[in-house]
């Protein structure tokens, strides 16, 4: 019965792939014929030479740096805004409040980020603010997540010492509960950060700054050449970012 | 006698000032870099146009027309998603086969260290499937959209490539990741490598890579509706064009459609993953 059951399975699989190429009706074999392949082998040729004149070098660094700053204003500011509704939603405020900031969460979360930068391009006009809040709303539904399960995971018995001995709601948070958690809030702040590094260089896209704008707008006036270095420039801050991360989790994770 | 204030007390004050101090500095020209600043959200003019797109979100489009628009958009993203998937398995699977030290000869005798050469030739492999992984889906379907034209064959293309660097790789480390013993010894025997890795590898290993496949084509559908914002059709390009035209209910009706779309495919992909446990 299992293996009739995997075998509809595998055929189920099998049609879909087949639906799915004939529903595209993707001309492959004209894609790979000689004419079109000479084609794009011609634009790719246009992209071997890229611009690497100081004065583009120099507004690389700063599209590069504007980057790293919408990633990690965007991420700071949905540490600070995914605490504030995790408090909720770890059931600190009862149980409407719970739902409510869960439902908050949910959607924020799950709109893409470039969906959210769609949006903010239009709330807040072209340029790296709406990257940076777009990057900063979705985040905040992510960490808002797995700040209120560390809260909820963490032990209580630290706070309510503070409580018991008459210490403030405030107090016992800030001396109780946050310096348990504060370790595992730090590590998922810094994960996420790396994320949106490599979400922020692509934003632009859409109009939200960064490197993403300047590869749009130098594709969009046929200048290869410069779209190459923009490529090249956003290879090298993923990889340099995936060095770093990987050496201080080595370093952290050893200690 | 007086409790003495809780921050008096506090020993970790001067430090946590210090640090505070250091990020606020650190972070300063980031926040003219970003050019952040959360009052354009409430200018009365943005707070006018916004109010008006939003606030036309409900009702969500639901006539005839733009249904038939949507079951079209839908059905590309998932087509774009599931074909994509294929094409980057015809590529990732070779290339995996290529770069994974499961099936290495030399290792055999040499305590399972492939002999130095044979790793070199193992590199060029592995740096294309890093050269194919490390630039975003939608930097490829950019390019794409000029090199082959706007509509889902560039996303197609893009899927395809980012993912058959991914799955490439994850497929050799699950190769390698696995029990090498049967391997070896029917390479020792002297069966051929592919009957090896059939015999071999496979069966131990088919679980893991068909889980990973799965996750991989869910990460594909949130790809592809996103991917077509840069003009590889799907969901993506209508909801680009639908903002464009701010008509506010029928991005409302595409988010719907999305979300539905990303909890359907979750849940298939869950329940695919249960059945191979």
């Amino acid at each position: 019965m299992k293996r009739l059951l995997d075998l509809g399975l595998l055929l189920a699989v099998v049609a879909g792939v087949v639906a799915a190429f004939a529903y595209l009706q993707l001309d492959l074999a004209g894609l790979f014929s000689a004419d079109s392949l000479r084609q794009m082998g011609q634009y790719a040729v246009r992209f071997l030479q890229p611009d690497l004149s100081s004065a583009y070098l120099a507004s690389i660094a700063r599209g590069a740096l504007e980057t790293l700053a919408m990633s990690a204003l965007g991420t700071l500011l949905a540490a600070l805004a995914g605490l504030l509704i995790a408090l909720p939603a770890a059931g600190r405020f009862g149980r409407a409040a719970e739902a409510l900031a869960r439902l908050l969460l949910n959607a924020l979360r799950a709109v893409p980020e470039l969906v959210w930068a769609a949006l903010m391009v239009l709330a807040a006009g072209l340029g790296p603010n709406a990257g940076t809040l777009a990057l900063a709303l979705h985040t905040a539904g992510v960490l808002g997540r797995l700040f209120a399960e560390a809260l909820e995971n963490t032990p209580p018995e630290p706070a309510q010492a503070i409580r018991l001995a008459g210490g403030s709601r405030l107090t016992a948070f800030l001396y109780g509960t946050l310096p348990g958690v504060l370790p595992q809030l730090l590590a998922y702040s810094l994960y996420r950060w790396e994320n949106n590094i490599r979400m922020a260089s692509v934003l632009g896209f859409v109009g939200a700054g960064g490197l993403g704008q300047m590869l749009y707008v130098s594709l969009s006036l046929f200048q290869e050449a410069q779209a190459a270095t923009v490529i090249l420039a956003m290879l090298a801050l993923v990889l340099l970012v995936d060095i770093c991360s990987s050496q201080l989790r080595q370093r952290w994770l050893k200690a | 006698m007086n409790p003495p204030s809780a921050v008096a007390r506090d020993p970790a004050a001067l430090p946590r000032l210090l640090l505070t101090l250091l990020a606020l500095a650190l972070l300063w020209p980031g926040l003219a870099l970003s050019e952040l600043n959360l009052a354009v959200l409430w200018q009365a003019d943005n707070l006018a146009t916004m109010g008006k797109f939003v606030g036309a979100f409900w009702p969500p489009a639901h006539d005839a027309d733009f249904l038939d628009l949507l079951l079209t958009a839908t059905l590309q993203t998932l087509a774009m998603a599931t074909a994509g998937m294929a094409l980057a398995l015809l590529i990732a699977v070779p290339a995996a086969l290529l770069a994974s030290r499961a099936l290495s000869l030399s290792a055999l005798t040499r305590a399972g260290r492939p002999a130095p050469w044979a790793q070199a030739l193992r590199w060029p492999v592995r740096g294309l499937l890093i050269v194919l992984r490390s630039v975003p889906e939608i930097v490829w379907a950019l390019l794409f959209v000029r090199a082959v034209g706007l509509g889902p064959t560039a996303g197609v293309l893009a899927i395809a490539i980012t993912y058959s660097g991914m799955l490439g790789k994850v497929y050799a480390e699950i190769f390698e990741s696995v029990d090498q013993k049967p391997t070896r010894a029917l390479l020792l025997a002297g069966s051929g490598r592919l009957a090896a890795f059939c015999y071999g590898t496979l069966p131990n290993a088919a679980g893991e890579l068909l889980s990973y496949t799965v996750y991989r084509w869910e990460c594909a559908i949130r790809a592809s509706v996103v991917m077509g914002f840069v003009g590889a059709g799907g969901l993506g390009q209508q909801m680009d064009l639908s903002m464009r035209m701010f008509a506010g209910n029928e991005v409302a009706s595409l988010l719907l459609t999305f979300l539905a779309l990303v909890l359907l495919a979750d849940a298939l992909s869950r329940l695919l993953r249960g059945r191979l446990q």
